[in-house]
């Protein structure tokens, strides 16, 4: 499937983690590798400690929005991070933490989840995507 | 005639992706050649399994729909 789709996830709110591991899953099973960065409140939602926590939504997502995800969520939707561990079940996914935003959150690799492969610079970053699209969320 | 189907995947009640993601996991557990029927409800996945199929070489050999319910048939590459 040629070159990956590169995601750099910024956002800490459990929609848009799920709309990132949405994006993941779909690229995996397809056979497309898969690069995803996380920097800041993204970072943060990846934290061994807090990654089943409630992360909350978007401002956007008000009242009624809420309600809706929680009716998903009712109806069996899988969590974000658990969607996020079948893709990398699949293969191809690779999830490296910003080491700037390790250093903003005073974080050591011992504190994040076992679904972050490692620590990279934006360098590392931009070397892995290649020639493929990046996606910003 | 009726297809040997080597394994079924029940994929009922999940939301998107996770029919796709779960078939991609199991026909890896299958020999080439293999069936694998797959029962799902997302709305979805008729334009998933199709567009799956079609970048991943593993034919959709039959597809069907029974109130609400799909049904699909995949051969592994």
């Amino acid at each position: 499937m040629g070159e990956p789709l590169n995601v750099v996830l910024f956002s800490g709110t459990d929609d848009k983690l799920q709309a990132a591991a949405v994006l993941t899953a779909g690229a995996a099973a397809l056979g497309k590798p898969v690069n995803l960065f996380l920097q800041y409140w993204a970072l943060d939602a990846f934290r061994a400690d807090r990654i089943e926590r409630d992360h909350g939504l978007a401002p956007e997502a008000g009242a009624e929005g809420r309600v809706a995800v929680d009716g998903l969520r009712a109806a069996g939707q899988a969590s974000w991070a658990e969607t996020m561990r079948q893709a990398k079940e699949l293969g191809g996914v690779d999830i490296e933490a910003c080491s700037l935003s390790m250093d903003l959150l005073h974080l050591t690799p011992a504190d994040l989840d076992p679904l972050v492969d490692g620590v990279e610079g934006v360098t590392s970053f931009y070397l892995n995507a290649g020639e493929g699209q990046v996606v910003f969320i | 005639m009726t297809l040997q189907i080597t394994q079924t995947l029940d994929a009922r009640g999940l939301s998107c992706p996770m029919p796709i993601v779960k078939t991609a996991q199991a026909i890896k557990t299958i020999p080439s050649g293999g069936l694998i029927e797959v029962l799902a409800t997302d709305p979805g996945s008729v334009k998933d399994f199709a567009a799956w199929s079609r970048t991943t070489g593993n034919e959709l050999v039959e597809q069907s729909e029974d109130r609400g319910t799909y049904r699909f048939v995949l051969r592994r590459k």
